[in-house]
């Protein structure tokens, strides 16, 4: 049964609902390997293409790992900022609540051979690829068992095997890189496209557009995802952006406005895009989103927002409580399942955070290693420290 | 602990060896070479220099180890083939493409052009389009674009077309090329190959003479070699494209036409190591780049004079290959840094520092270091000459120096 929603109104009331009934009842209205077609929020907005239809098919399965995956992210995120608080994460630590639907819809729609590149809001994109809990508190404390060893910090997740290439923290670098990503992807053949995600504020950089000309002339298979949250640290976009209408900023590379806060839009645009890719060449995809958080934890967010706005979004587009919605009609779960579900995932988290406290903090020789690779069986003379003081004969 | 140091493939011991002048075969036997000895020679080859002042210049030959090739050298075949440096880089390059189908090239004009310097020329129409690539002219971005390809195991070369034109993409390569196998805890690593021509050229302008060295030598994570013969130009440029570092490598806009004669067979280069020029005992002479030419000129007028430098080209610019340094200061106690970097913070500067803590107890003066002038390199052609070391300065600095 078709659900439809306008952007601006609130959920129609559900049809009938048993809070209290077994479990099995509801489940025998859908089961998991039923197809339920969904419509997006509001329709795609395109530029010079076709958008993709509002109808998206998903299943009961998909429906309950989006709402644990976001519910996992939700609260990785603020218990992140919990941690901060607590002086066990330093420097910066930019958090990711309320965007949730991107990492998760675009997870859905590609395979881990797919690339997906982004900036310094990267927690929750590391976890979509396959990352786990445990390597992310690690490295976001400094300690040994993170996924770089400590050595990279909240802005410097990677993840080679799930094709997750960062976590970068000069604004807009990672575009040219992503392209890059691009250009090996067409160089062997391998039918695969990249994601390479900035954010609005990155949006005005010029290595942009240039990456996005070499894209285009070279036909590679680059999605550039603009996850547009509306501000740029403390800039609003419209302050920032002569045309803030970031997905026609491609001019003749076509483009897609997505409603970022509905994962199955984000699902649904980002498989449009990889079937466009592959044949045509770049596309520029907006997600338009939100943060519930200010940019970074030293932000507190209010200064250049209302907290209305804040709590307006919250509560009228807030992407798990869409999921949450639509699990309730459909009849998947129940209400209390759902609370379980979320009581399940705090004590997974806190699990973690016990684990990755336990990890130590990286050995001082751990200072030189990684900095170069040595090559060739020789003696990389003179590439670590410890090696420049020669030992004549 | 005498050999810290194996060179790899490159120094095979040539048998058929070259057109070494028989009269100025010098006799073995110095304690100094035991440590080339055990590397292999290393043979330098007569290279016709260009005619870069007046006077056509010769490289002095290396003394061969007498044991293993005394006897040989007499062959009249002449193996080897001659080149000029462009096309040494160029055999190298094409080799390299060959050998490896993950190599690639990509610059402005690199492509259907063949190269502003001729090094890629002819590689587009045999390997096609997608392995040598003609970006535009945005460094920037297709630094960055060569970085990413090499984040998942391809092997680019970007060229610049003048180093000082990679100032643009010094975020990328300081930030991404550099540091990425750090952060990421060794996951990726960045093979890449950054090359171009750099240096004072003749009469080019400020902007386009630029010596950058200076400015990428403190980016950690990266490694800088400097090549200075045809010979070393190819083995340099090999050995940067297997290696799996981040490598940037300089040439020099003067230098492109350098004859020399190399060999046939394949070699590769160590990275890290020096090149002993001319072995000697009262001073050693480092330096890199064209500067090579402006002190062997100057050998000849020391010689004449009484004096016995030894000549080393540190090619490896970052990191110092401090053995050979360290083993040349030990025997002569004085050093003389001959460069074309900047006074402030250059190579110059930074060898300085490192032989000083290093090996203080060895030298006999203080190190005197000639570099070009902290100025934006100006047009006039007198001007531009004063802005370099002249080897009329090298050689006054040497007497002062062995006083």
């Amino acid at each position: 049964m078709a659900l439809s929603r306008s952007g601006s109104n609130l959920l129609k009331p559900i049809s009938p609902f048993f809070s209290c009934a077994p479990s099995i009842l509801s489940r025998s209205i859908s089961s998991s390997n039923d197809s339920i077609t969904v419509e997006t929020s509001i329709p795609f907005t395109a530029h010079n293409c076709e958008p993709p239809s509002r109808s998206v098919t998903t299943s009961a399965a998909e429906l309950r790992s989006f709402f644990r995956d976001m519910a996992l992210m939700r609260r990785m995120e603020i218990a992140a900022d919990s941690l901060y608080k607590a002086k066990l994460i330093r420097g910066f630590c930019h958090l990711y609540d309320g965007q949730e639907a991107v990492a998760v819809g675009m997870e859905a729609a590609i395979t881990r051979k797919d690339c997906i590149i982004t900036a310094y809001r990267d927690h929750c994109t590391f976890l979509s690829r396959g990352g786990n809990l445990v390597e992310v508190f690690a490295e976001l404390m400094g300690r040994r068992a993170g996924m770089s060893n400590g050595k990279g910090g909240s802005m410097h997740f990677y993840r080679k095997e799930g094709g997750f290439y960062g976590g970068h923290g000069i604004v807009g670098a990672q575009v040219p890189l992503g392209c890059g990503l691009a250009f090996a992807q067409k160089y062997s053949k391998d039918e695969n496209v990249t994601f390479a995600m900035y954010g609005d504020g990155a949006a005005n950089q010029g290595q942009l557009f240039e990456a996005l000309n070499i894209a285009a002339l070279w036909d590679l298979p680059a999605i550039l995802v603009c996850e547009n949250n509306h501000y740029g640290m403390g800039t609003a976009e419209w302050r920032a952006a002569k045309s803030p209408a970031y997905y026609k900023r491609g001019d003749y590379v076509p483009g897609l406005k997505v409603d970022g806060m509905d994962a199955f839009a984000v699902k649904q645009a980002c498989k449009f895009a990889k079937e466009h890719a592959l044949k045509n060449g770049p596309i520029i995809l907006e997600m338009d989103t939100y943060r519930y958080h200010g940019h970074s934890m030293s932000d507190p967010g209010s200064t250049y927002r209302t907290r209305d706005e804040i709590s307006g979004v919250r509560q009228e587009r807030d992407p798990i409580e869409r999921i949450r919605k639509l699990l309730l009609s459909h009849e998947i779960s129940t209400e209390t399942e759902l609370k379980d579900i979320e009581k399940e995932v705090r004590k997974e988290v806190d699990n973690a955070i016990s684990k990755a406290k336990e990890s130590e903090m990286p050995d001082p020789s751990e200072l030189f290693t990684n900095v170069y690779v040595k090559g060739f069986g020789v003696e990389a003379y003179g590439a670590d420290r410890k090696e420049l003081r020669a030992t004549l004969p | 602990m005498a050999t810290l140091f194996q060179g790899v493939g490159a120094v095979t011991p040539f048998s058929a060896s070259s057109s070494l002048d028989s009269n100025k075969l010098l006799l073995p036997s110095r304690k100094s070479l035991s440590i080339s000895d055990s590397r292999g020679s290393i043979f330098v080859y007569r290279s016709d220099a260009l005619n870069l002042k007046a006077a056509t210049r010769k490289q002095d030959l290396l003394i061969p180890n007498a044991v293993a090739t005394k006897g040989e050298t007499s062959t009249s075949a002449k193996s080897g083939h001659e080149l000029l440096l462009f096309e040494a880089l160029h055999e190298g390059l094409e080799e390299e493409m060959e050998r490896d189908p993950r190599v690639c090239v990509m610059g402005e004009d690199v492509g259907h052009y063949g190269g502003s310097y001729k090094v890629t020329k002819g590689l587009a129409e045999k390997y096609g389009d997608l392995r040598v690539l003609d970006t535009p002219i945005a460094e920037n971005s297709f630094t960055g674009m060569g970085i990413g390809a090499a984040m998942t195991g391809l092997r680019p070369i970007v060229e610049g077309m003048n180093m000082g034109f990679l100032l643009l993409a010094f975020n990328q390569i300081s930030n991404n090329c550099g540091m990425l196998h750090y952060t990421s805890g060794g996951q990726f690593t960045i093979p890449i190959v950054i090359r171009g021509p750099g240096g004072v050229g003749r009469q080019l302008g400020a902007e386009h003479s630029q010596r950058l060295e200076s400015y990428f030598q403190s980016i950690p994570g990266i490694q800088m070699v400097a090549c200075s013969t045809p010979y070393n130009a190819k083995g340099l440029m090999k050995a940067a494209i297997r290696s799996e570092n981040p490598v940037i490598l300089f040439e020099h806009v003067l230098l492109y036409n350098l004859k020399e004669r190399i060999p046939d067979e394949e070699y590769v280069l160590s990275l890290e190591e020096a090149e002993m020029v001319r072995p000697g005992e009262h001073i050693t002479i480092l330096t890199y780049s064209r500067m090579r030419y402006h002190v062997m000129q100057a050998a000849k007028t020391l010689v004449n004079k009484g004096y016995d430098p030894e000549v080393i080209d540190i090619r490896s610019l970052k990191p110092f290959d401090l053995y050979t340094i360290g083993c040349s200061v030990k025997k002569t106690h004085r050093v003389l840094i001959v460069e074309e970097c900047m006074r402030t913070g250059g190579i110059g500067a930074s060898l300085t520092a490192a032989i000083t803590e290093n090996f203080h107890d060895y030298l006999d003066a203080p190190i005197v270091c000639l570099s070009s002038q902290d100025v934006p390199t100006p047009y006039a052609g007198t001007l531009e000459e004063w802005t370099v070391v002249q080897p009329a300065q090298i050689v006054s600095a040497v007497e002062q120096l062995c006083q």
